[in-house]
């Protein structure tokens, strides 16, 4: 853990984006956290995706609940809105916020403990109603804040750093993001910037619920010999699908690629993911029921599956199946909100 | 590219920006905590045995190390290494305890210096504790040369001057001050082992134009004149002046006559106001004091009447650039100018002069008129005589004639202990880790945020009805504290273990001028173009470790890294360490261990 504040000078070329902001202004505080976990390597990625897709910091909101991932959101996006949940609750102050005001760029932030154990129920909604937020789980395995105990996500068999051996199944959180239909769903790699940080900048131009499930090494705690999120591990199992790009700009690109090797998708926002294949799968990451047998197939053979594993595109997103009016909620009038007594009345006479 | 040898300390003394652009390699950023630790007389005695006169360059150092710090490429200004060393001169204690012993038993070598100037200066400073017997001959009445003669007393008192002149005259070192040195011939017969000729470059260079010997009066050549005023003979001026020539000396010329009772005083440059070889800071001094800078005017004639000076005519000219880059002047096609004046400095140059050299004694001269002195060892093509300072490769600065003194001095020990020239000592160089605890340094690796401070300067009205009267005031403590504050420690090296890497990208996360990049190894010129910051300074090195697990490899741009040891303190398994690397030159005075320096 560092005390000093991380000096303001900069690299005399850094360049700005579209805002006239550097990558600098997307920062937050110093991190607390231990020196080389890999949640802070997730946040430095936020803040580049952020940058980079030009998006103002006072349009975004961060949210967490509690545990070493959900303290990260001091640490980066230092003028965005934040709002720091009780445990497990994020999600559901996400909804409540995103139904207030549906202008907001949501970003949630949770942890394997957070979102796995005690708020799971809390995640299971947001997912199955379609909140239109970016979810990320900072997923390494272990509760690192209380000294190393087996989390959810630990894999059946993995060793702790005493020696114990998990005989608990595991929970992941990707089958269960797929099977609750979130209409974004990825898994990545702390490690791994390139990445990530496509993966993050599409999942915040989704319209819907995205959720990106980012291995992350606890370095204190889960970084040892038999522990299955190790830096070591994960590098040695990472199988992943697709590469990713994203392009923002509106005009129609060029697609010098071969075909079958790279797939354009575009989202409701205008966005462009284009998906270059890696390995030798043939991985279609639209095929919902394709992509459980696929991880299912993997995660048996000891692989772990990162990439963008399933979106829809032209997914409807909360505000849209409830059929809310486009104007944020909390912009509306009193007046508006509550039309009186006649309203009332003809609405209950309808209903009768 | 191959993997960086951070073994050879010519890697970490080029990081070290400031001390690797100081000829005498002065080490700076430890002398700058030094200060900012209220040490001031530990920094005085570390600029003593490297510079000699920390003092004197205090005020006129020419500063080379300035332009190059590290701090002037991630803001605006760089540290104002030359005033904080001022500092530590100002605010020092008694020194004397801590000078060298000069031992009672000398060697029974003798070595004569010519010329009582830093070059000189520094060859004995360096030999007497060593046990030669050294004689200076100089024809000034007092030690300093060039420093007591040519720069102005408000730039640099006599008391500074005669302060640190004094602590190597006092090394028992017989002085033959007020004697001319008319012949090295017979100064060669007096039988020395050594001769070192350090008298400098003491010929102002001439206009020969139109009018100049009927208006011979009141033209006068900068640096004499400055000596002049040094010595007492000069105490007035016309009220118009005007100074030819864009060098420091025409800056002390214009600067000295505002002092004389030159009320309209004019510096006329032939060219532009940026390519002026004056000091930045010299020439807004000047400016400060009411004295404009005319740029791109060619003096054509001396005007005159009835064998008094009344102007000069000028040509316009602007600069052209040909097809390689160089500039040439050509006339701007405008009318001349004729500029009235009563007197005019002429401070267009300096040039060596010899005519007491005998051409054959064994000293080779080139085609210039200048020796051949070899540029590492400053021995001429006569075994037993050297050469330093600006007698040497013409005019420079005084930190250059230091650097030369302190090589000229090996050379001459060698030499009398029968040794080859060659055989020149390697720098003494440490690297020690400074971890004091898990985000603990032994240095302050906190980033200041403030600019550079300005010097206080006293009340112009003051300054300019005295000659004598230092301009310049020095630093407080309390703004010396602040302005080394700014000094980011670049001696404080980034040292990076490879096998203790776990790649989790802290170190680069962290960083706060995007200097580390983990990526594929490739050569240099492509692997410039893909670090997360493009390394676009091609004098600033990379530093790259062999292979890591993932096939990549960690790639360093030094260029601004501002040494705060964030990738350190970030860093989970110590792959990173904050290093302190001290490099000193090796001197002659260094076998004798303690006595140079007690501290």
């Amino acid at each position: 853990m560092s005390f000093l504040p991380k000096p303001k000078l900069h690299h005399p070329g850094l360049g700005c984006n579209s805002l006239g902001f550097t990558k600098r202004d997307y920062e937050g505080a110093v991190s607390t956290l231990c020196a080389g976990c890999g949640h802070d390597s997730i946040s430095a990625a936020i803040v580049r995706a952020c940058f980079e897709l030009d998006l103002p910091p006072h349009r975004i909101a961060k949210l967490s609940g509690i545990g070493c991932s959900s303290k990260t959101p001091t640490y980066f996006l230092g003028n965005s809105h934040g709002f720091n949940a009780v445990h497990g609750r994020m999600p559901s102050v996400v909804t409540g916020a995103n139904l207030a005001n549906r202008d907001l760029i949501y970003l949630g932030v949770s942890g394997d403990g957070d979102s796995a154990s005690i708020g799971l129920g809390q995640f299971a909604h947001a997912m199955r109603r379609g909140v239109n937020m970016t979810y990320i789980v900072e997923n390494n395995g272990v509760y690192g804040l209380t000294k190393g105990q087996f989390s959810a996500t630990s894999d059946k068999g993995a060793k702790s750093k005493s020696g114990a051996t998990n005989k608990d199944e595991a929970i992941d959180l990707v089958g269960m993001a797929l099977q609750l239909g979130a209409t974004f769903v990825a898994r990545s790699f702390s490690g791994d910037k390139g990445q990530l940080v496509p993966l993050i900048k599409a999942a915040l131009s989704h319209k819907g619920a995205a959720f990106i499930d980012c291995i992350s090494p606890c370095v204190t705690f889960n970084n040892h010999q038999g522990s299955t999120k190790s830096f070591d591990y994960v590098r040695e199992h990472n199988e992943a699908v697709n590469f990713l790009d994203v392009i923002v700009e509106k005009e129609e690109i060029i697609v010098d690629y071969a075909p079958g090797a790279t797939e354009i998708v575009r989202q409701h926002d205008g966005s462009l993911l284009r998906l270059r294949k890696l390995g030798e799968s043939d991985y279609d990451p639209s095929d919902r029921a394709a992509a459980f047998t696929f991880l299912e197939q993997r995660k048996a053979q000891g692989e772990i599956v990162t990439g963008l594993l399933y979106v829809d595109p032209t997914a409807d997103d909360m505000h849209d199946l409830l059929g809310t009016t486009t104007t944020p909620l909390n912009e509306l009038s009193e007046a508006t909100l509550c039309p009186g007594g006649t309203v009332l009345d003809k609405l209950n006479a309808s209903l009768r | 590219m191959q993997p960086t040898n951070i073994t050879d300390p010519g890697f970490f003394h080029k990081v070290v920006d400031c001390q690797y652009a100081c000829p005498a390699h002065t080490p700076v950023p430890e002398y700058i905590r030094l200060i900012a630790a209220g040490r001031y007389s530990d920094a005085y005695m570390l600029n003593w045995q490297s510079n000699v006169f920390p003092g004197i360059l205090g005020r006129v150092c020419d500063r080379p190390c300035e332009p190059a710090c590290r701090r002037g490429r991630v803001e605006e200004q760089p540290v104002a290494i030359c005033r904080l060393k001022r500092v530590a001169a100002d605010y020092k204690d008694d020194i004397t305890a801590r000078l060298p012993n000069v031992p009672t038993a000398k060697n029974g070598k003798h070595i004569a210096l010519i010329g009582a100037g830093p070059a000189s200066l520094t060859v004995a400073r360096d030999l007497a504790p060593l046990g030669y017997d050294i004689t200076i001959i100089d024809d000034g009445n007092a030690g300093g040369g060039m420093m007591r003669t040519q720069i102005p007393k408000f730039r640099l008192p006599d008391s500074v001057l005669d302060e640190e002149c004094g602590y190597i005259e006092h090394l028992g070192i017989t002085r033959r001050y007020g004697e001319r040195v008319n012949s090295l011939k017979s100064l060669l017969d007096e039988n020395y082992d050594a001769i070192f000729v350090g008298t400098g470059a003491p010929r102002g260079r001439d206009l020969d134009l139109p009018g100049r010997t009927e208006a011979a009066e009141n033209i006068h050549l900068g640096i004499d004149w400055l000596s002049s005023i040094s010595f007492g003979h000069v105490t007035s001026i016309g009220k118009r002046v005007i100074v030819l020539g864009g060098g420091n000396t025409a800056m002390d010329c214009c600067r000295s006559a505002r002092r004389l009772g030159g009320e309209s005083v004019q510096v006329v440059v032939r060219s532009g106001f940026e390519e002026m070889k004056a000091s930045p800071w010299e020439k807004k001094d000047a400016m400060h004091e009411d004295i404009p800078i005319l740029n791109f005017l060619v003096p054509k004639e001396f005007t005159h009447e009835d064998g008094k000076l009344t102007g000069l005519i000028f040509e316009k000219v602007k600069a052209e650039y040909d097809a390689k880059g160089r500039r040439n002047l050509v006339p701007a096609g405008e009318p001349d100018i004729h500029i009235p004046c009563d007197d005019v400095l002429v401070a267009v140059g300096q040039e060596n002069t010899f005519p007491w050299i005998e051409r054959d004694i064994g000293i080779e001269f080139d085609k210039w008129g200048m020796p051949i002195v070899d540029e590492t060892t400053y021995r001429s093509t006569h075994e037993k005589i050297f050469f330093g300072g600006d007698s040497a490769f013409g005019p420079k600065n005084i930190i250059w004639a230091v650097a030369h003194g302190h090589e000229a001095a090996i050379s001459i020990d060698l030499l009398c202990s029968d040794k080859s020239l060659g055989d020149r000592p390697p720098p003494h160089v440490t690297l020690a880790s400074q971890k004091m605890g898990i985000h603990e340094w032994s240095y302050g690796n906190e980033i200041s945020d403030d600019r550079r401070y300005l010097v206080p300067h006293a009340e112009k009205a003051l300054v300019l009805c005295n000659i004598k009267a230092e301009v310049e005031l020095g630093f407080d403590p309390v703004l010396a504290l602040a302005e080394a504050e700014r000094c980011l420690n670049c001696d404080v090296q980034t040292v990076f273990t490879e096998n203790l890497c776990i790649e989790c990208d802290a170190c680069n996360d962290i960083c706060p001028v995007d200097c580390i990049s983990f990526v594929d190894n490739g050569d240099e010129d492509d692997l410039r173009t893909r670090l997360n910051a493009p390394a676009q300074n091609l004098t600033q090195d990379l530093y790259i470790s062999s292979d890591l697990k993932t096939g990549h490899v960690m790639v360093k741009d030094e260029d601004v890294c501002l040494h705060c040891g964030l990738c350190a303190e970030r860093c989970p398994t110590g792959a990173w360490d904050m290093q302190r690397f001290l490099f000193n030159t090796a001197k002659a005075t260094d076998k004798a261990g303690s006595s140079c320096c007690k501290s």
